[in-house]
């Protein structure tokens, strides 16, 4: 039996979690690709030799060389400087998004969870009517309704994935909440709040943790789909998606135009991934070391 | 004076198949200071009684009197000073303790709930508590699966009495141990007893657990009361055909009394067909 010596790293403190990811190669190898791919994309401005949006026909289809370290697009852009200023897009998009639909379905589901009969019939009902849609379609006509920007891309895919979270939370819930220990804590006076909050969320969360990774992923990914359709980002700013897309014509001639964006998206998914499998392998007390 | 006293109760489930009479018209009484013991098979509706009276399930007819107070239907308030005062200890430790708790979180948080105390007197208390369960000081930032089944119904028993209850629902509180920690439970729970005056519901479907625990016993089956009277009474003159039954089923070395147990098996079985 292991003696307790770290006082101070409580588990489930965020010194204990840092500690335990910074054990892991690949979750530090996710993590520090983002933060700096995030760093870069804002000083980007300040490093790039070239400005995103520049266009010079000489260099149109340029494949990568000293003079652009990536190449060009077709018209003459330094995919470099795009990928760079365009990752800013790409992830704060995917990141608050996935917030966004992760509050509002982690509550929604806890609810319907919790309460059953008549409210999780309500709630899960009208969440079926989103899950009609598909979800493009459905970000599509949110955005039709928000009209465009930065800002309504981000409530537009965050509405169009709460169904998600949603239905995973109350599935979690639901096995969660028959266990003995819910019972014990309501006899000892936890409040309903309480023991949502203490007992069945910390309970059900993990599992959601690797949602939450893969959602920021995909919610990048329908950033993009977004601003290929016209409802997204506008152009000229450079959404890495965007850009995959309208290079897609040329990919058997350069194919560097689309494999660079698409590596980025790739790498960056990783990322997001392995850094979500540390978390829940951190927050859970049966996989402490 | 009794302590707990349980006029008519009623406990029905609703069920697609028609309702479910769990508990059927139930009246017992509880003198303080002793154990009842409630027999009874699998699925007779043992533990849906102790849920109901500590009202973790609301009754659907009778009354339940506390301390001469009647205290079947209750508001928020009145709930709260009787959940003070009546506990529950689980049969499974396993899913009993909240897997991402402390034993000193889990042990500490009926006391900060109270409100009654400051934060120096809950950790004061915390580790009274475990030290009166005989949990180690050591164990106090371990979580519930690093440790064996005794040690978890230890901790169990520290959240029940945390607030000094006066009765306390031991729902097979040894079922799952095996049975040399089975006898350091049961001593545990009879020295509290004896400390504190607490007055037990010993729910089981041990026989030679409930003798030995137990002032006087009920027997269930299917949701009814069939018989009730004093432990060594009950054992030596069952009246209910039931209790007959089932007290011929304790395993025996007597090699003459086959014959009758092998008659009262038959009986049995003929009872549940």
């Amino acid at each position: 039996m292991k003696v307790n010596d770290k006082k101070s790293m409580k588990p489930g403190s965020f010194p204990y979690i840092w500690s335990r990811i910074r054990r892991n190669p690949g979750a530090m190898f996710g993590l520090i690709f983002v933060i700096s791919l995030f760093i870069l994309s804002v000083i980007s401005p300040y490093i790039c030799k070239y400005d995103y949006a520049e266009i010079v026909m000489k260099d149109r289809f340029a494949l990568p060389s000293s003079e652009h370290l990536l190449g060009c697009d077709e018209v003459g852009r330094d995919i470099l400087s795009r990928i760079l200023y365009g990752a800013k897009y790409t992830l704060s998009i995917g990141i608050l998004s996935t917030i966004f639909s992760c509050v509002i379905g982690v509550i929604l589901g806890a609810v319907a969870g919790y309460f059953g009969g008549k409210v999780d019939t309500l709630i899960m009902r009208i969440l079926d009517i989103f899950q009609a849609f598909p979800n493009i379609l459905l970000a599509i006509a949110i955005s039709a309704v928000l009209g465009k920007g930065f800002d309504k891309v981000i409530y537009a895919i965050g509405i169009s994935s709460v169904p998600n979270y949603a239905r995973m939370m109350r599935a979690n819930i639901l096995t969660v909440r028959n266990s003995e220990f819910i019972e014990a804590a309501s006899s000892i006076n936890c409040s309903t709040f309480r023991i949502i909050t203490h007992h069945v969320i910390p309970n059900a969360i993990s599992p959601l943790i690797v949602q939450v990774a893969m959602g920021i992923a995909s919610a990048a990914l329908a950033a993009s789909s977004l601003s290929f359709l016209g409802f997204g980002v506008q152009a000229p700013t450079p959404e890495w998606g965007a850009m995959l897309a309208s290079a897609r014509g040329y990919v058997r001639d350069y194919p560097h135009m689309v494999i660079i964006p698409g590596l980025f998206i790739m790498v960056t998914v990783l990322s997001f991934n392995l850094v979500g499998d540390a978390i829940r392998d951190a927050l859970d007390p049966k996989l402490r070391d | 004076m009794a302590l707990l006293e349980i006029e008519h109760l009623k406990k029905y489930f609703p069920s697609p198949r028609g309702t479910v009479h769990a508990v059927d018209d139930v009246s017992f009484s509880i003198k303080k200071g002793e154990t009842m013991g409630l027999v009874g098979e699998s699925g007779c509706g043992k533990s849906t009684l102790g849920r109901t009276i500590i009202h973790l399930l609301e009754s659907t007819d009778g009354k339940i009197t506390f301390e001469g107070e009647d205290v079947t239907h209750l508001n928020k308030k009145g709930l709260r000073s009787l959940r003070e005062n009546m506990q529950i200890i689980f049969q499974d430790p396993y899913s009993s303790l909240n897997p991402r708790l402390t034993l000193h979180d889990t042990i500490m948080e009926p006391l900060k709930l109270s409100g009654r105390f400051t934060d120096e007197e809950v950790e004061a208390e915390t580790t009274r508590l475990m030290d009166l369960v005989g949990v180690e000081k050591r164990f106090r930032m371990s979580y519930p699966h690093e440790l064996d089944g005794g040690r978890r119904q230890r901790v169990g028993i520290a959240r029940a009495i945390a607030l000094n209850p006066k009765f306390i629902v031991c729902d097979e509180p040894v079922s799952a141990l095996d049975v040399s920690i089975q006898a350091q439970i049961l001593n545990l729970l009879m020295d509290l007893q004896e400390e504190y005056e607490l007055t037990y519901l010993f729910v089981t479907h041990d026989l030679s657990v409930v003798r030995h625990i137990s002032n006087n016993i009920s027997v269930m089956y299917l949701g009814q009361m069939v018989e009730t009277g004093p432990t060594d009474e009950l054992f030596r003159n069952p009246l209910h055909p039931y209790t007959k039954a089932l007290l011929s089923a304790i395993p025996t070395v007597d090699i003459h009394n086959r014959t009758y147990r092998s008659n009262q098996r038959a009986f049995l079985c003929l009872l549940q067909s």
